[in-house]
């Protein structure tokens, strides 16, 4: 019953899928030939995952139509998927700890080792063990996947991928997400071998952001950008230098990011690193962070920078190294005691870290600050309001009054409260993570502009940017880490910045 | 090619696992050594049974918190169900004589009860947490009115044997927990809600991702812990030889307490019905330990809080967690 084999096994036409705030796929086109594997790279955020979530049934597109062998179908789940040959390799592991290894191979298809109503452990674990073998596991199927390392977990979420091979008689498709981030080196090549032999089976897409890897197993590449594919190379005749240039494109400009306000750092040194390492998550960073700089950190998920930031704004504590304020020794053992020193963290999930969103905006902006609105015990909320309409004067802030409900706020303007409320605390070091993160171009906009501000008042700024373009444009200096370790620093002056293309090279 | 082996898991977490055993063995030797008559036969044979009822009680009540959800209407069916038990048996109010009959009625009442439950918790997604606590109190109001607060006598000798009777010396409500165990030893190891069970506790968007029916399980669950409640009102009316509201007094907090420190987590995923066991045995171990060395009853109580406190706080892997509310 199978289509001639010229019939794509898969094909995406015009997809597209938006979320509040961001157009995650942007009428993306993509095929998945028989037997063929295909590599899938860009940024962080270029929807990578959000097309092959798609592919599995777990977003639903909002236009678009998907082919299997040439046919229309709807994928309302993972499940549906998997009963029409698709499965996925998850770069979050969905292997449940609590079960075994055979009952998560085989979890929600238990019925085929039922027997009067009851699993029979003996023919399932026989079944998860033709599976491990495949992956070369040599572990029982009855152990609890608990006393499993991450990267033997990452072996059984690839044999209950393939389990597919054996229970469905048309084609198939596998969808990797990331599968070598938690394996070593041997594993990545046995996967490889995996992968090589299971072409003559099936199709693979595969994402990953080492790209000698996606070079090596990949018959085609794709490459996406804001939600869209920008590039499709055909064959292997496709150099490393080729995938960067298209997975960071765009020209800087220049106007965008108020470079003009570029501040030339002090000499005053306001923190500085020394050494800092904290187990698996990054390793010997130094830099020292002048008055009026920003610093830029640009890395990949898991190159640190994010553990880094949190390390630095005292919710996490450091295991070696040390770290300067002011000259001072200082070691930040929580929030609090981060903040009275003059560092302050903007996290990335502003709704949940950043705001609380039924306060009023000037509860909020208070918050880090309160014993400074303390009078004889009590909230001087005269103080309070005068303080928060000042700050919303000065950044512009949209709100019809200090006591409206935060929430009720555009995502630009409740990322102004955030940083109000820094500056109301008083810092002197603020850590952006993804500032401008789901907020509009003109909020954007907004957000640099007061970065520049910051800066001319001699604060500085570490900045996790939300794109390559952002980190280049904004910062004055810019250090680039790859899995937990500085690998390469930038001088960026206005007019002598490096290329997207220079920090791509050291981060992947 | 070559293969690779799986990795052990840390010291911590296997003494987490045998911590519960460990303790009730340590209690054990304890009170022996205080009163040696803790370790005679006859007091054997008490433990047992006064561990009989809160046994069948935390069979059910160990599937929903293993889901990650909370049963507070263990008092409210058990009050029930052995209320509507005793009056379906010979009586000194009735006039039905339906004898052993009775008990099927009884637990379908249990299993509705629960299914109830689970259906409003479902359905309304209403917390397990209020819902359970409603539902409990209803069915104590229930229990309340069908008497107008007196008591109903049971006048059925084969009816009581269900908790009097004996075999080989011991009583008949050790054997039926000890049916009911295997029965949810079997629901858990050899059937798919067991598997579901704990993938939904886990994670339970991988459960639904995996195309596990979420709902239908939790439904089902609650209805099998109803069951169970069921019969356990039907022990604890053998047993008085009575049916009245307050019957079920006590219950709840020696069913959660007994699953917790047993070590099955309420965060749920963790933890089996062998583990509520081995915590049955320690609530009654210590509660029939405290009596033998002449503790207050008062200060049993205390003892008891205490004991669930420590057990959830020696069970809890703090290093992960961030926000407790």
């Amino acid at each position: 019953m199978n289509a001639p084999s010229s019939i794509p096994a898969l094909e995406v036409r015009g997809v597209s899928k938006s979320f509040p705030g961001v157009k995650a796929l942007d009428n993306v086109s993509f095929t998945i030939k028989r037997n063929e594997v295909v590599g899938l790279i860009g940024e962080n955020g270029a929807g990578k995952t959000s097309l092959l979530k798609v592919l599995n049934g777990i977003y639903q597109p909002d236009e678009g139509e998907l082919l299997v062998d040439g046919r229309p179908v709807t994928l309302a789940s993972p499940r549906q998927a998997f009963d029409t040959g698709i499965a996925m390799v998850f770069q979050e592991q969905t292997i449940l700890p609590s079960l075994t290894v055979a009952q998560n191979i085989f979890l929600g298809r238990e019925e085929e080792f039922l027997r009067f109503g009851l699993v029979s452990k003996a023919r399932m674990n026989e079944a998860a063990a033709a599976e491990l073998k495949k992956v070369h596991l040599d572990i029982h199927p009855g152990t609890a996947c608990a006393k499993l390392s991450f990267a033997d977990r990452q072996m059984v979420e690839i044999a209950k991928a393939l389990s597919l091979d054996s229970r469905i008689t048309g084609n198939i498709t596998i969808l990797l997400d990331e599968p070598t981030s938690v394996l070593e080196r041997k594993e990545v090549e046995l996967l490889f071998a995996i992968i090589d032999d299971l072409k003559k089976r099936a199709s693979i897409a595969f994402i990953s952001h080492r790209l000698d890897e996606v070079l090596a197993v990949s018959d085609r590449v794709y490459v996406m950008r804001d939600g869209k594919v920008v590039k499709e190379f055909d064959g292997k005749d496709v150099t490393e230098k080729d995938m960067h240039q298209h997975m960071v494109g765009r020209q800087l400009h220049t106007e965008y990011y108020r470079e003009a306000r570029q501040t030339a750092c002090s000499e005053k040194v306001l923190i500085e690193a020394r050494a800092l390492s904290k187990a698996g998550a990054f390793r010997n960073v130094s830099f020292a962070l002048r008055a009026g700089e920003v610093l830029g950190i640009a890395g990949v998920i898991g190159s640190g920078r994010e553990d880094l930031a949190r390390c630095l704004a005292g919710h996490t504590k450091a295991d070696a190294g040390t770290l300067e304020v002011n000259g001072q020794r200082a070691r930040f053992a929580s929030v609090p005691q981060a903040t009275a020193q003059g560092v302050g963290l903007v996290p990335a999930e502003r709704k949940v870290e950043g705001l609380v969103a039924q306060f009023s905006v000037a509860e909020n902006m208070t918050l880090a600050a309160l014993p400074k609105f303390v009078a004889k015990g009590l909230l001087n909320f005269g103080a309070e309001t005068a303080q928060a309409k000042s700050w919303i004067d000065r950044l512009k802030i949209k709100t019809p009054s200090p006591h409206a409900m935060t929430g009720g706020l555009s995502g630009g303007n409740q990322q102004k409260v955030v940083l109000a409320k820094w500056r109301i605390a008083g810092v002197k070091v603020l850590i952006l993570d993804h500032p401008t993160r789901g907020i509009d171009v003109g909020a954007k906009e907004d957000v640099y502009e007061l970065v520049r501000d910051m800066t001319s008042e001699g604060l500085a700024v570490i900045l996790l940017g939300d794109t390559l373009e952002e980190v280049i444009g904004l910062s004055s200096r810019i250090l680039v880490m790859r899995d937990g370790e500085v690998t390469a620093s930038f001088e960026a002056p206005p007019g002598g910045k490096p290329t997207q293309i220079d920090l791509v090279q050291h981060m992947v | 090619m070559q293969t690779r082996k799986a990795t052990s898991f840390s010291y911590l977490e296997q003494w987490r696992r045998w911590a519960p055993l460990a303790v009730l063995i340590a209690l054990c030797i304890l009170i022996g050594l205080f009163n040696p008559n803790f370790l005679s036969t006859g007091n054997f044979i008490r433990l047992l049974n006064s561990a009989a009822i809160p046994v069948v009680l935390c069979m059910g009540a160990t599937f929903i918190i293993l889901m990650g959800s909370i049963d507070l209407s263990v008092e409210g069916i058990v009050a029930l169900t052995a209320v509507i038990v005793s009056l379906l048996v010979a009586n000194d109010i009735t006039t039905y004589k339906l004898g052993l009959f009775a008990v099927p009625v009884a637990m379908a009442i249990g299993g509705i009860m629960g299914l109830v439950n689970g259906v409003v918790h479902v359905k309304l997604k209403t917390p397990s947490f209020m819902t359970t606590l409603g539902i409990g109190f209803a069915g104590l109001g229930i229990a309340t009115a069908i008497l107008g607060g007196l008591t109903v006598r049971i006048a059925d000798p084969t009816f009581r044997y269900l908790s009097l009777g004996r075999i080989l010396g011991i009583p008949m409500a050790v054997w039926i927990a000890l049916a009911a165990f295997l029965v949810a030893l079997t629901i858990q190891q050899r059937t798919r809600i067991g598997a579901w069970i704990y993938a939904i506790g886990t994670d339970e968007v991988t459960a639904r991702f995996a195309g596990i029916p979420v709902e239908k399980t939790r439904i089902l669950v609650f209805a099998l812990a109803g069951l169970f409640y069921g019969l356990g009102g039907v022990l604890a009316a053998a047993q008085f030889g009575q049916g009245h509201a307050l019957i079920a007094q006590g219950r709840l907090f020696t069913t959660i307490t007994a699953v917790v420190v047993g070590g099955t987590a309420l965060s749920g995923g963790v933890g089996s019905v062998v583990n509520s066991i081995i915590g049955v045995f320690i609530v009654v171990v210590l509660a029939n330990g405290m009596v033998l060395m002449g503790i207050e009853p008062y200060v049993q109580q205390g003892v008891q809080g205490l004991l669930i406190i420590a057990a959830v706080a020696l069970a809890l892997d703090r290093s992960r967690l961030s926000v407790v509310k």
